[in-house]
């Protein structure tokens, strides 16, 4: 993609930008401790105010995209992002399915400012709290609350190779089962997004004996009425069912359909 | 002298959030100073109503990516004392690891990532990685022993998911806890290489007069316990934090000040905790602590980079003594009956005092919560220093200006996404009229 036949590859130059978020997918990149610093060698950081004071001018070819679209400054900011980029990847929760903050889609936000802060007026935000694909073309997602370092280092990996990023898009259950965890669905009655949600995490919270809460958004082709059946059969309150789906990843359309239905009016 | 001169910082860098500051100068004299912080709000205090307490753990997790241990300790021990619920002796000891994780986690990623860029006027850590590769590498393998004492009671470093109310989903195995000690062991001796590599940086000295307000535990160095104490005489519970603090709103930021009622301002942090508790540490921590006194005799907020260093120290101490004295509880968490109620919690996040209060219905749905985060109690002290600093670096290159401001505001090690990121330093010089 980059580079002479012969020479040394010329660096892939490499934004990383923020919007609504918590930083914690941003973190995810400096936890990649062991291959931080050749990654360093093989990728110029040109743009990443979290971890540098350097900040070099775009054009860049790979940027990835932290957070969601909540202000209308930032909603002209992510276009400007996008002039500025090649390939424009956007990591986490946030920045593609709106976020936790996106639970104000379903609120009235002016409300919500009276709520928190004593002059409302002040504060210039949207009602809506919007994945980055809602404004600008994205090239590729890297989902999860965080995103799995290892799927950050496999896209940059992939970025440098040239080649298209390749990740698992089944559910959270195949993760689980190659653990032999057991099943806390099947044999303890809890309320588990693992089958609707996107493979990435490890199976964290089976693993640990609870229940998923579908912080990776939905796998590809999921059936989540199928599963909300289930989960009233297993006797779950109403109010909890909605917020089953209605939580990190709540807004992505897949489950919002089914809190929505589930909801009726809530 | 009529001359009209602005200065503009485009982002302040090495910080977690988004921020600008404003400066305006008449002659030498600052007319204006504003820490404008435009991180969009995300309403955590307003969606989180209607949701099960148990939930909270969860969703209080999202407000800050580095520190979401902390907010799931204040959180989760405010909705316990609702629930009335005791912890086991030994889950309690294992928050107190969980704890320790995220200082050790948190505190060096600003200490070689964010700050010691600074001392060595280079502009990230990676330039200080091609500078000094031992320090760094250092740096970053102790930072994965904290990330990994996270993972092994939550699953992940980042947004762990272990927590929950009346203790864990999981209690590790002694073979798990047992590995992890060793790795400690290994590692310990490399946390005091750590501060000896900062106290050889020439870190700037500013001391001045403020108040510190942070926990204090009859017999530990406070991180979940304790009450509120400071300085100036303070001594409270944690739900009385109300009668002595209050949160203002000013035009130019979407995080609130949080002041003492008088109107005054306090610090809160590593420092802060330091020097009110330095009779807790462990003794190596506490040799530590005497290998840099001289820097510690009186508050000087560029003097956290070594506090920090110490609680790094204390933080390995502590999680191994707890790892050693553990024995399993009889489940990983206790039992409990949601109920109605207002309930309390204040825990030292590695920023500082992190107040919680959460009120709940019979049903234990959350009806109100209020969050207060270290950089809300921070902002008006960050804004003084700054105030004080100005006059001073009007003179210098812009570039020399703003590593200035920036070193000022990073000694807070300031978690804008928490409170509410970048700073842009714009520096208006009007002249007199």
């Amino acid at each position: 993609m980059s580079g002479s036949a012969l020479g040394e590859p010329r660096r892939l130059r490499l934004a990383v930008h923020k919007f609504a978020s918590c930083d914690g997918c941003q973190l995810q990149i400096l936890n990649l401790e062991d291959d931080l610093l050749w990654l360093s060698r093989r990728i110029e950081i040109a743009h990443f105010p979290e971890a540098s004071s350097r900040s070099l001018e775009g054009p860049y070819d790979l940027a990835l995209v932290e957070g969601s679209i909540t202000t209308p400054r930032d909603a002209e900011r992510i276009r400007r992002v996008r002039e500025q980029t090649r390939t424009l990847i956007t990591i986490g929760a946030c920045a593609t399915a709106g976020g936790i903050q996106a639970l104000r889609n379903w609120a009235d936000v002016e409300e919500w400012k009276r709520q928190v802060y004593p002059e409302p007026r002040w504060l210039e935000v949207l009602p809506t709290s919007t994945p980055i694909s809602a404004h600008v073309r994205v090239d590729d997602e890297i989902h999860g609350c965080p995103v799995s370092k290892e799927q950050v280092l496999r896209v940059l990996a992939r970025a440098l190779l040239g080649t298209t990023p390749d990740l698992p898009g089944h559910s959270v259950c195949l993760e689980c089962k190659r653990q032999g965890n057991v099943c806390v669905v099947v044999a303890r009655g809890l309320p588990c997004m693992g089958p609707v949600t996107k493979a990435g995490c490890g199976a964290l919270c089976p693993h640990l004996g609870r229940d998923c809460y579908g912080c990776f958004g939905p796998c590809d082709d999921p059936n989540p009425e199928a599963l909300a059946d289930h989960f009233q059969e297993l006797g779950v309150e109403p109010a909890d069912l909605v917020h089953r789906f209605r939580g990190i990843t709540g807004n992505h359309p897949a489950f919002r359909r089914v809190g929505d239905r589930k909801g009726e009016g809530r | 002298m009529s001359e009209r001169r602005t200065i503009e910082i485009a982002t302040l860098a090495r910080v977690e959030g988004e921020g600008a500051l404003h400066l305006t100068v008449e002659g030498d004299r600052v007319i204006d100073l504003r820490l404008e912080i435009y991180e969009p709000p995300r309403f955590f205090e307003a969606f989180l109503r209607g949701r099960a307490a148990s939930e909270l753990a969860d969703l209080v997790a999202r407000i800050c990516g580095i520190c979401p241990v902390a907010y799931q300790m204040s959180t989760l021990h405010a909705v316990e004392s609702i629930f009335q619920i005791t912890l086991h002796p030994s889950v309690r000891a294992l928050r107190r690891l969980y704890y320790c994780g995220e200082w050790i986690e948190s505190h060096l990623l600003h200490m070689y990532f964010l700050a010691a860029p600074d001392y060595l006027g280079l502009d990230d850590g990676i330039a200080v990685a091609r500078s000094h590769p031992g320090e760094v590498e250092r740096g970053l393998r102790l930072r994965k022993l904290g990330n990994r004492i996270i993972s092994l009671l939550g699953g992940r470093p980042v947004n762990p998911v272990g927590a929950c109310i009346g203790g864990f989903s999981r209690t590790p195995t002694r073979a798990e806890l047992g590995e992890l000690a060793e790795q400690i062991v290994r590692a310990r001796g490399e946390a005091e290489a750590a501060l000896r590599f900062f106290a050889s940086l020439p870190v700037p000295s500013r001391p001045q007069a403020i108040e510190l307000v942070s926990l204090r535990h009859p017999s530990e160095y406070p991180m979940n316990e304790g009450r509120i104490v400071s300085s100036t005489g303070l001594d409270i519970e944690a739900a009385e934090f109300a009668t002595a603090f209050s949160e203002h709103q000013v035009p130019h930021s979407t995080a609130l000040h949080c002041r003492r009622m008088d109107g005054g301002r306090y610090l809160v942090g590593p420092l802060a905790r330091l020097l009110q508790n330095s009779d807790r540490l462990s003794p190596a921590a506490l040799a530590a602590r005497e290998s840099v006194a001289a820097r510690l005799s009186s508050p000087d907020p560029y003097a956290s980079v070594f506090a920090r260093a110490i609680e790094v120290i204390y933080a390995f101490d502590e999680a191994l003594r707890v790892i050693r004295a553990f024995e399993p509880p009889p489940a990983p968490a206790a039992e409990f009956t949601p109920r109605a109620g207002v309930g309390h919690g204040a825990t030292e996040a590695p920023r500082g005092l992190l107040y919680v209060r959460v009120e709940t219905d019979d049903r234990g749905y959350v009806s109100a919560i209020r969050i207060v985060p270290p950089t809300a109690q921070n902002q008006d002290c960050i804004e003084a220093d700054l105030r004080e600093l100005a006059p001073g670096v009007l003179a210098l290159p812009h570039e020399e200006a703003r590593r200035a401001c920036e070193m000022a505001i990073r000694n807070y090690d300031p978690c804008i996404s928490c409170s509410t990121h970048f700073l842009t330093l714009e520096i208006e010089r009007r002249s007199p009229a």
